[in-house]
């Protein structure tokens, strides 16, 4: 079993949205609350539906998002 | 159980914070060529040279040696560097008005001479630093603070087409115009990036990606907004594809 997660740097993101437009699985949203620079940042709401498609760290500007995979040791 | 990262940064950029507005696409493509970098182990031999305009401190924001030019001249820089140090891999990061308006001499004979360089050119049609001004890409009827009911023939001429001019030059080895809207278009560009490196590393002459990008800043849009916008305008009056490719498909 894999399980797919992505990390958002919340005080490198400006909160374009960009990540939130392109997830095909809809499981990123912008954060109620403010980071340091006084944007919303993007966060992972759903991490159980992410596929691990990388669309999010593609389309970043900034460079704010990380993709992990979690990979038990019984396979992949 | 284990962790393994599957998308992250590239080693090419510094780390440091990018100083582009909110949805900017100048750092997309920053990102792009770092990968590119990464991917072809170059980065202990390049130096890159940055405009004037928004990407003016874009020399702080790769792992690489670099420096900036004078307005425009970045193509004339890179030129005394590469010949200099032969071995080195030498990139210019250009805007629009850097490029097409300013710098319009530097571009096109960097080109003709084939100078074993590469040039990124940022087409947001429009001088993003400077408050939004006309720029040669400006499209016809666009409105900006120097054309503030619309950019007339009459007045200010035709968009320039930067890879069509360039594509007559007989030292041009890749050139190719792209998008970063979409995460095929991402992975289009970067592939021309690093066609666009192999043609200098190959010695093949000089080598030019335009990126259509956004500026929603000056555009007056939100960030989703401005990608909308260049699907529906920037892309009409500039046709992404590929125009000289000296290169094939041994990499
Ligand atoms: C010799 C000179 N003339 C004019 C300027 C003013 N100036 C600064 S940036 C710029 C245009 C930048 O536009 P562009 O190259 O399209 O870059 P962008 O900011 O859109 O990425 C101009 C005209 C300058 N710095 N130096
Ligand atoms: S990796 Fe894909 S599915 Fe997961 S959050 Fe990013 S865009 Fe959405
Ligand atoms: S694309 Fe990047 S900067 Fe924009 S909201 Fe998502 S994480 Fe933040
Ligand atoms: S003014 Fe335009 S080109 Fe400059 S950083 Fe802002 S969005 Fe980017
Ligand atoms: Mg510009």
């Amino acid at each position: 079993m894999a399980v797919n997660y992505v990390e958002i740097d919340a005080d490198r993101c400006k909160g374009c949205g960009l990540c939130i437009s392109v997830c095909p699985k809809k499981v990123l949203r912008f954060s109620s609350s403010f980071n340091s620079k006084g944007y919303h940042p993007a966060e992972q709401h759903d991490p159980d539906n992410c596929i691990g498609c990388g669309f999010c760290y593609l389309v970043c500007p900034d460079t704010s998002v990380t993709v992990l995979k979690e990979t038990s040791k019984a396979g992949t | 159980m284990s962790v393994l990262t599957t998308f992250k940064p590239p080693k090419a950029l510094s780390g440091k914070e990018f100083t582009y507005c909110p949805g900017c696409q100048h750092g997309t493509v920053h990102r792009l060529i770092a990968e590119v970098i990464d991917e072809l182990q170059i980065q202990g031999r390049t130096i890159m040279v940055a405009p004037v305009g928004c990407s003016v401190f874009a020399y702080e924001f790769f792992d690489v040696d670099g420096t900036v030019a004078a307005h425009g001249r970045a193509p004339a820089v890179a030129t005394g560097m590469k010949r200099a140090l032969k071995d080195s891999v030498v990139f210019t990061y250009q805007g629009d008005g850097d490029l097409a308006a300013i710098g319009t001499a530097e571009i096109v004979h960097a080109a003709n001479r084939g100078e074993k360089i590469t040039t990124i050119f940022i087409n947001n049609a429009i001088y993003g630093m400077t408050g939004g001004q006309m720029a040669p890409t400006t499209l016809l009827g666009m409105k900006t603070s120097t054309c503030p009911y619309g950019r007339t023939v009459e007045n200010d001429g035709y968009p320039v087409h930067v890879c069509e001019l360039l594509k007559e030059t007989g030292g041009i080895a890749y050139l190719e115009r792209t998008t970063v809207n979409t995460p095929q278009d991402i992975r289009k560009t970067r592939k021309a990036l690093r066609k666009a490196f192999t043609a200098q590393l190959k010695g093949l002459g000089f080598s030019l990606v335009e990126v259509l990008s956004t500026c929603p800043t000056n555009w007056g849009m939100n960030p989703i907004e401005a990608t909308e916008w260049l699907e529906e305008n920037l892309k009409r009056e500039f046709k992404v594809g590929l125009f000289v490719d000296k290169v094939g498909d041994d990499q």
